[in-house]
């Protein structure tokens, strides 16, 4: 909704937004996200590359530390290029884009708690259980 | 709309950076200045989706850190007997390439769905839908595979007991996305192709006219159900 003016003509103005605003919301949804192909073929192939890289993490079998942080980078790029390109949050005004994007961090919080939390589990069962079977 | 009144007849463009966070945000105005209530709706429910997934994947955390037992290791469990050696993830990897395909052909229907190219799109649509039923019957594969080989959400032969649970859950819940997308590009396929989005002709579900921006909030859910595959991929098969 379009905001008033301050001036004693908030009424009028309201009206006028409204007018104004619905023809043009079709309009522009229409026009915009227009793009060249290529963009979404090059995205395409980064895609198949990065699938590539994390694969070949496992194939070669690799261990501890370089493992885990080579998987969460192609992770993070793969989700990246779909969310900003494919899903075209890239062109967004920022509002949305940190409305939606923002709040999945905050699950990173909840991750923590939860580690804490299970390594304290595992703890009690070895200390009641002993090691596995 | 990207611009504000401030006088009658006069529009003004809106600030952007942080300042056009607050005021985007601010003074009893909708938030969301050039997108439709359809296209953010659909983002609200994929964020909402993202704390589902989000959850699930927590609890395998949760699970997979505080077993004594050792976990079983992906790599071996989905490993395939190809040409007489044991190809390791091999089926995942497979699985990957097909949903980042279909990935790839949404994106380009979405393209040429603002470009009113009818044709193109619903075609594009349509290869979409058969890559995601043949991500799905890939994973129906997977499923008898691991259940004839003694898999259960209780227990398997490998290891941890939690195996199994977490990976019908998780794999299933995303499956049945999967599946969901496919009937609902199917649909969508077929009123494009039927001119729906020209002639204005009501929908099926809410009885809107609808436009080629439903082709893209159609591909915002299908780029979702990609993108959790992506964390599903590393998560629980490489990790």
């Amino acid at each position: 909704m379009a905001e008033a003016t301050a001036n004693g003509l908030g009424q009028h103005a309201l009206h006028t937004g409204h007018a104004h605003e619905a023809p043009a919301a079709i309009v522009h949804a229409d026009l915009h996200q227009e793009h060249p192909i290529k963009l979404y073929l090059v995205v395409w192939a980064w895609l198949f590359i990065l699938s590539t890289c994390s694969y070949l993490v496992d194939y070669f079998g690799l261990h501890g530390y370089l493992r885990w942080s080579l998987i969460l980078i192609f992770m993070i790029l793969k989700a990246g290029l779909i969310v900003a390109v494919f899903m075209h949050m890239a062109w967004e005004r920022l509002a949305l884009a940190y409305a939606i994007i923002l709040p999945p961090i905050l699950v990173l919080v909840f991750v923590t708690m939860m580690v804490f939390e299970a390594d304290y589990t595992l703890f009690t069962r070895l200390s009641f259980f002993g090691a596995g079977p | 709309m990207a611009e504000t009144l401030t006088h009658i007849g006069q529009t003004e463009p809106r600030p952007t950076g942080w300042q056009g966070i607050a005021a985007d945000w601010s003074s009893d105005q909708r938030a969301f200045k050039n997108v439709s209530w359809g296209k953010a709706m659909m983002w609200i429910f994929l964020l909402s989706d993202t704390f589902i997934f989000g959850c699930f994947l927590l609890s395998y955390m949760t699970a997979r850190i505080s077993t004594r037992v050792p976990w079983p290791n992906p790599s071996e469990v989905f490993a395939l007997r190809i040409g007489g050696s044991d190809i390791p993830l091999i089926l995942i990897a497979i699985m990957t390439f097909v949903l980042i395909s279909s990935s790839g052909t949404m994106a380009m229907a979405v393209n040429f769905g603002y470009r009113r190219d009818r044709r193109k799109t619903a075609i594009l649509m349509l290869v979409t839908a058969a890559l995601g039923a043949t991500f799905v019957g890939m994973q129906a594969f997977e499923w008898t595979k691991l259940i004839t080989e003694g898999v259960r959400p209780w227990g398997n032969p490998w290891g941890a007991a939690q195996f199994g649970s977490c990976f019908f859950m998780i794999t299933g819940f995303h499956g049945t996305h999967v599946t969901i997308g496919v009937i609902f590009l199917i649909i969508v396929a077929r009123k494009v192709w039927r001119g729906d989005y020209d002639t204005g002709r009501r929908g099926f579900f809410t009885s809107r006219t609808g436009r080629y921006e439903n082709v893209e909030i159609m591909g915002l859910y299908w780029h979702f159900v990609d993108l959790v595959w992506v964390f599903i991929f590393a998560f629980f098969y490489l990790w």
